[in-house]
Order: C-alpha cells, then structure tokens, then sequence
C-alpha cells in the first residue's frame, strides 16, 4: 500500500462552552452590545478597562463602573501577515494593546491598519463596531487608525 | 474596608458585589448580557494509517476486517498495524462476520451535542465472532434494560448504497436471536 493510499479526514474537537460573566464583566458586555465602553475604578483611582471584579493590588471589591473612549493609543502591537480562521480579520492586521482614552490599562483587540508601515506605538485608533451586536468581544469588528494610512 | 453589597444567589444573579449601572445612561435599565458563548475548538486533519485506511476500505464493501497477529494468533479489530502484545505487524487481514457478543454496555440518559438519538439508549462493547479485539457500538432494536453481558447481536449495515469508508456504515447492533453466550466464552474482555 503506497502513501496515497492512506486515508484521511477532518476531525473537529469542539466544546460549544457558554459561561455566566457576573455583574462587572456583564456591565462591559452589555456595553460592547449598546455601543459604549465600560471599565471600573481601581482603589488608586486610575480605570481599568476591560474591568476586573477585584483591585489588581488590594483585592478589595470593584463596583464604580466608568465609561470610557472609543478610541485610544496603541500601547503595543504585533503584525499578522497571515490570518488564522477564527481571527476577527481575514486580512493582514495588527494584534495591539490598547489604551482607550479615559483608561488607565489597555485591553487586546485587532487594528486593521492595512499595511504594517501603517502600524507604530502610540498611533491612534478607533472602535469599528460591528454590524450586528449581541454582548460579545466580537461586538467590536476591530480597531482603525484615527486617520487613514 | 467598609462592607459591600453583595446580591444573593440564586435571587441575585452572581454572588459576586453588585455594582451600579446607573452612572453610565447607556447600560442603565436595559437587559444585562448574563452569559457568553466560549467555544474551544481545534481543527484536525485525521491520518489513519495503512492498517486502519485497509479498514476502513472494507467497511466500503460491507466487510469487518481485523488483522492477526503471526506470533500469539489474536485477532485485532480495527488493527492499529501491530500486535501492542508481540510488538511485530499485524499483516494477515481475517474478515469477520458482523456478528458477535456483548460483552460490556452503558445505559446512556445524557444527550450528547449532535447525536441525535433518543435517550435512553445503550451503548456497547462487541466483540464479533472470531475477534479478539471489542469494537464500540449502539445497541438498538430492544428496550435498552434488557441489554446484557453475553447477548449475542448482528451489525445493521446501512443501506449499500450509502456505504462509505466510515465505521459508521454499521448503524447499530441489534439481537441475532441465538442464546446469550456463556460467560467463560468472552470472560477474557470483560
């Protein structure tokens, strides 16, 4: 029997798993889904978005809900020249940290900035909201440059 | 630290300190997002190898085919290409009758994403006539309590014409009509 003649065929392992957010993450979903940006106010004062349930340094309960920008500044960034199914863009992007105006911790989204030249730290960016919102991370499609490469 | 509200499970919906929405008019009043779907999923391609490919082309005629081991004699099916006791090829290929003995079996009442099979119904090791190997399948055609140890079934192939290269050509396994066999006949693969 010669190689071609080995069998083979797709096998997906999936786990179709649903979980409850609690009240903080529930805030920042129901956000994404009305079109706003949420995050808490830490014991230090400064905005943690996307929000956390508990301080970062004290563990005490975080209950201040803030609305933040929809648009920030590119703390960090990576370049994606070949897209994986699953990603949130087809085409060459940028996985980016990013800081929305008001904030104080950047949150991990895709910037569709077209071109890697058109990517540095610092740039400016912009939610583009997607078409249809249900209260989930995809409700942002992705981030833009604040003006276009 | 001054105390917290805490909204009670299960009136509440989380146990964790309830938060104010009021401050932001967007969220305030409308529907919460309680939950969010999390799907973990990978994506393989599946290689079968030559023993099992040799398999599974049997199943596209309606036949089961196991392999023997040279040294000890057994009979594997489907044979994985080599004997896990010996450690040498499995290269005799033995067709077996889609026949044989129950010789293990769960009631399943939990049903499964994408089965689609009315619960509760049994699921079964089988060992086929001349094997030395179990093969997994359904039990059907007989209310699943009076599934036992020793009960002797046949394959129900699918219709020929929908045979593929695929384990599932047989749809299920369901009583032959012979008497259960004798424990001391099967004992070696409880």
């Amino acid at each position: 029997m010669s190689e071609s003649d080995v069998l083979s065929a797709p096998l997906v392992v999936e786990y179709p798993f649903t979980r409850t957010v609690g009240p903080v993450q529930s805030a920042f979903f129901t956000g994404l889904r009305e079109g706003v940006l949420v995050g808490v106010r830490m014991v230090d004062g400064g905005v943690m978005c996307p929000p956390v349930e508990y301080d970062p340094r004290t563990s005490e309960p975080l209950t201040e809900l803030v609305e933040v920008g929809a648009a920030g500044e590119v703390t960090s960034w990576a370049w994606v020249s070949e897209p994986r199914t699953g990603n949130p863009l087809s085409t060459p992007f940028a996985w980016a940290l990013i800081r929305l105006d008001g904030a104080d911790t950047a949150m991990l989204h895709a910037v569709d900035a077209g071109s890697v030249d058109a990517m540095s730290t610092g740039m400016r960016v912009r939610v583009r909201w997607a078409d249809e919102r249900e209260g989930a991370i995809t409700d942002i499609a992705c981030f833009e440059p604040e003006t276009a490469p | 630290m001054s105390d917290v509200t805490v909204s009670p499970f299960p009136e509440g919906l989380w146990s964790q300190p309830a938060v104010a929405t009021s401050g932001i008019a967007a969220i305030d009043g409308v529907e919460p997002v309680k939950s969010i779907r999390t799907p973990a999923r990978l994506d393989y391609t599946y290689t079968a190898g030559i023993s099992q490919s040799r398999f599974l082309r049997g199943m596209a005629e309606g036949k089961l085919l196991g392999e023997r081991c040279p040294k000890c004699g057994k009979v594997y099916v489907p044979s994985r290409g080599a004997c896990p006791v010996d450690g040498i090829p499995t290269e005799e290929v033995v067709e077996l009758p889609s026949v044989g003995t129950v010789v293990s079996f769960c009631v399943v009442n939990v049903e499964f994403t994408g089965r689609g099979i009315e619960i509760p119904y049994a699921s079964a090791l089988v060992v086929p006539d001349g094997a030395d190997l179990a093969v997994f399948g359904l039990i059907q055609e007989i209310p699943h309590d009076q599934v036992r140890m020793g009960m002797r079934v046949e394959a129900k192939w699918k219709d020929p014409a929908d045979w593929e290269t695929s384990f599932e050509n047989i749809e299920w396994w369901r009583p032959n009509g012979e008497p259960d066999a004798a424990y001391e006949s099967y004992q070696e693969h409880v």
